[in-house]
């Protein structure tokens, strides 16, 4: 499959949550290479669309296609293709860092101790590698998802507010990881509620209420 | 380079057996269960040996039900809640395939452990040795497929709050039939009865669930998810 084929499109994505009509009719385009950057208050379904991108949870009425197949159709090379860091940092507190993402990267490909820990010093939490994730900071444990986001090498990254708990040299380090993602011809979905700079041309989807 | 099922499972099975094994209390905690439940009998009943052989199958049966069913809340509930099982969900492997592998090793550390400690139980309710080998084997068929039941229990219930109770309501009443034929294999056992029949019904019990409950705990996963 081509680089050129990788394209997300969701089309026209409904969403109910009992009573309340949460997406109402969203759609847009994510060629490879390129950065959406999804805004809005809060409670206008932000993380209710990445989790209908990531195929969780399947809307009403709409489709979410990757590379021209709906993601239902081939939800297991979609999954390899996508990664996805949610609001919780998905760490087991008993694990240390480097089996954390030894796990849940080991899953989707084989990737060396090596390589992860190299990964981890890209983020910045080389040191947390042999520490069990309970005693990592709220900010440490951002990083070390990240890291797992970059050991994936997925061309497609799904995140959910990933600019939370960062201090000012981690929000700068995140853009930078962002824009090294679009100049390797990956693409990116960001959920964040504040404007974002990654130095890279930027479309944004605002969701209303 | 891609990962196969198997080396997934593998994966899976080896990361589990290290998260148990990183929190003692919780992997001793149904075992000792286990033991406290059936010293309780012989205490408040009465220790006469002919009495307690008697109700030997019975206690050790019921004691190994509950001890399992209290270990089976967290099997998917940790992951739930950490938003670890998203990411499985999202690996790219087959759902159903980690939740076999999650399965068997909650049955490593909760099931096979009560196994191994039931002769020690069973020599303080009287059960001769000779019952051994059959209570052994009903026990571990038992067992096994209570973890079947309990993964079907705990994938429905994950989503909620106060899971566990429902998640006995749920389990119980499939586990009648193990607990008739697994007292009845040990039961005959000790009076030197021929035990097959029912460990027959055992064992095509546990392979019925371990070929139906993989599907239908992965579908509750799936639901829960959403």
């Amino acid at each position: 499959m081509t680089a050129q084929l990788k394209c997300l499109e969701v089309d026209d994505v409904h969403v109910w949550r009992g009573d309340r009509h949460v997406l109402q009719g969203v759609s847009f385009h994510l060629e490879p290479a390129e950065l959406l950057h999804i805004r809005g208050p809060n409670g206008t379904g932000k993380t209710t669309l990445l989790r209908v991108v990531t195929g969780l949870l399947r809307p009403e009425q709409g489709e979410v296609r990757w590379a021209g197949r709906p993601i239902n159709e081939a939800r297991a090379e979609y999954q390899a293709e996508l990664a996805y860091a949610s609001h919780e940092p998905a760490l087991k507190s008993d694990l240390t860092g480097l089996e954390n993402l030894r796990f849940t990267v080991g899953l989707k490909r084989r990737a060396s101790d090596m390589e992860l820990r190299d990964a981890m010093a890209t983020t910045g939490v080389a040191a947390c590698a042999d520490l069990p994730a309970r005693v990592l900071s709220a900010g440490q444990r951002r990083r070390l998802a990240m890291a797992r986001v970059l050991a994936m090498r997925a061309a497609l990254w799904l995140l959910d507010e990933p600019f939370t708990n960062l201090d000012v040299a981690g929000a700068e380090f995140m853009s930078r990881m962002l824009a090294e993602h679009v100049d390797r011809g990956g693409s990116a979905l960001v959920v964040a509620h504040h404007d974002l700079d990654v130095g890279r041309p930027l479309r944004s989807l605002e969701l209303a209420e | 380079m891609s990962v196969g099922a198997l080396q997934a499972m593998n994966l899976v099975l080896r990361r589990e057996l290290c998260l148990s094994f990183r929190r003692p209390d919780q992997l001793l905690q149904p075992l000792v269960f286990f033991l406290i439940v059936t010293t309780l009998f012989p205490l408040g009943l009465s220790p006469e040996l002919s009495l307690l052989r008697q109700m030997a199958p019975g206690v050790l049966w019921v004691a190994a039900l509950l001890a399992s069913l209290l270990s089976m809340d967290g099997l998917f509930k940790g992951d739930a809640d950490d938003g670890t099982l998203e990411q499985l969900a999202l690996s790219g492997q087959s759902l159903g395939a980690i939740v076999i592998a999650k399965t068997l090793a909650h049955w490593l550390v909760s099931g096979a452990a009560l196994v191994i400690m039931s002769p020690l139980v069973a020599m303080a309710l009287g059960i001769p040795v000779t019952a051994f080998p059959t209570m052994i084997l009903s026990l571990a068929l038992g067992t096994l497929t209570l973890s079947w039941l309990g993964a079907i229990g705990a994938g429905l219930t994950v989503g909620l709050r106060r899971g566990s109770v429902l998640l006995s309501l749920i389990v119980l009443p499939l586990a009648m039939p193990l607990l008739i034929f697994g007292a009845n294999a040990t039961d005959r056992a000790i009076v030197g009865d021929s035990p097959e029949g029912a460990v027959y019904f055992l064992a095509a019990l546990c392979v019925l669930t371990s070929s139906l409950a993989p599907l239908a705990a992965t579908a509750a996963l799936r639901i829960t998810l959403e």
